[in-house]
């Protein structure tokens, strides 16, 4: 395995192939939570911290345990057993251990079991037949992504609502114009791996 | 049971609306053939759950490129939800308070990964359509929503009709996005080449962007439509999500 392979699946991850902006995984925070920027990073690090826990728990139980034994169909339900479980166990370790962040990112954790980006990022990544150390620079990837958008669009969002837009438009649907505006600019890296890499 | 005068959901047992303090005749006003009429179509239009509850946003901007996916999706979601539902109902007395948010997410899964198998077997072209959103039907929120906000208090066939409602519902919002989506972006509807717009089809609409736009588009069309009405949805917003106490806590009002 080489480190160029890695540089361009985590490349992809986080501005190519963003997995809100450009492939819809984990609408649901990413408008929820994005009024203020404390919420938004705090969101942003929560999800990093689960999809990359939940991935380096999956992938090996997907690929030494189902798979080995011919249940790969219990996929779904395994996966969202353990990500729900791993959510519940941090919290109590983090409550008891490390009350700052606890504090800090303990609010968002239970959002994270019903988070369509974790449960996509770690099916995906079996989909995708990713090595294990690829599967895990994807999720990282994935959740830095999450982080990037959450942050740009929260600065959006502090201008948004302050705007004045037409009676109907107020709410959801300018902050969803928004998306549709920020998406489009991240069009813009599209390409950008073919051209460093040549790949 | 729902309030005549401002539309509420309250407990079949009340005899006045904890919101409005009107009377609710429980005998005369409602019989029970007009009041589960009422739980089968309240999710078309006026508790859509896409539309005015904003729930399972993921789906519907992400499988509606195409007017034939979309209607796969909403008939796979479907499927789950009747399932969840009259499995949940079923239970309801069996399943502890405690544990019923675990409990819903197994046997949601479950149901999910029934559907997944037959869509891989018998519409291989839909599966791969779907792709990873297939198995993502397990975390969409509607689900969760009607197992938490009605089938663990309501009998069977009223968690069964109260599935085929918020089903079509998401069918018919998400086949209203992938229409527009696809007759703009690609100029086919289910695959038809349209005249003129075949030639001349913006790409963008089936692309992330126009999801975003498209969908936002359509809400502020159900806001102009609905007008007053739909300010109450801000507060209910996700009221219905398993999550909402947590969402509240943290400061995270709407959009869950």
């Amino acid at each position: 395995m080489d480190v160029k392979a890695l540089i361009v699946i985590m490349m992809s991850a986080v501005l190519v192939n963003n997995y809100v902006l450009s492939q819809f995984l984990g609408i649901c925070p990413f408008l929820g939570a994005s009024k203020e920027l404390k919420s938004s990073v705090g969101m942003g690090f929560a999800v990093i911290f689960v999809m990359l826990l939940a991935t380096t728990a999956t992938w090996p139980i997907q690929t030494y345990l189902l798979e080995r034994n011919g249940l790969g169909y219990l996929q779904t339900v395994v996966f969202i057993l353990i990500i729900a479980a791993l959510v519940q166990l941090v919290e109590i370790v983090l409550r008891k251990y490390v009350p700052t962040l606890y504090t800090s990112l303990g609010v968002y954790l239970p959002l994270m079991a019903t988070n369509c980006a974790i449960l996509g990022v770690t099916i995906a990544n079996i989909q995708k037949e990713h090595l294990y150390l690829e599967a895990v620079v994807n999720a990282l990837g994935a959740g830095l992504g999450f982080l990037l958008a959450m942050v740009i669009f929260s600065g959006i969002r502090e201008h948004t609502e302050n705007a004045d837009p037409p009676p109907s438009f107020k709410g959801i649907p300018v902050t969803l114009f928004s998306a549709a505006i920020l998406s489009l600019a991240f069009f813009g890296f599209s390409g950008v791996i073919e051209n460093m890499f040549g790949s | 049971m729902i309030c005549p005068k401002c539309q509420k959901q309250v407990r079949d047992s009340v005899n006045f609306c904890p919101y409005c303090q009107e009377k609710i005749n429980t005998s005369a006003s409602y019989t029970p053939s007009t009041r589960r009429s009422a739980i089968l179509t309240k999710g078309l239009i006026r508790e859509n759950p896409v539309l005015i509850f904003l729930l399972g946003m993921c789906p519907a901007l992400a499988v509606s490129t195409q007017a034939s996916s979309a209607i796969g999706m909403g008939a796979a979601t479907t499927f789950v939800l009747i399932g969840s539902n009259t499995a949940i109902a079923l239970l309801r007395r069996v399943i502890p308070d405690k544990v019923r948010i675990p409990c819903y997410i197994v046997l949601i899964a479950g149901f999910v990964t029934l559907v997944q198998m037959v869509v891989e077997a018998y519409a291989y072209t839909l599966y791969q359509a779907l792709g990873i959103f297939l198995p993502l039907i397990a975390v969409n929120c509607i689900i969760f929503a009607r197992a938490e906000g009605f089938a663990k208090k309501n009998t069977v066939l009223d968690s069964v009709l109260d599935a085929i409602g918020m089903g079509a519902g998401f069918t018919l919002a998400l086949l209203a996005i992938a229409s527009i989506r696809e007759i703009l972006g690609s100029g086919t509807w289910f695959g038809f080449e349209l005249p003129v717009l075949a030639t001349e089809n913006i790409p963008i609409f089936t692309m992330a962007p126009g999801g975003f736009a498209v969908f936002g588009l359509l809400i502020a069309v159900v806001n102009k439509v609905s007008r007053g009405k739909a300010v109450k949805r801000k507060e209910f917003g996700c009221a219905g999500c398993p999550s909402a106490s947590t969402c509240g806590k943290g400061g995270v009002k709407n959009g869950c």
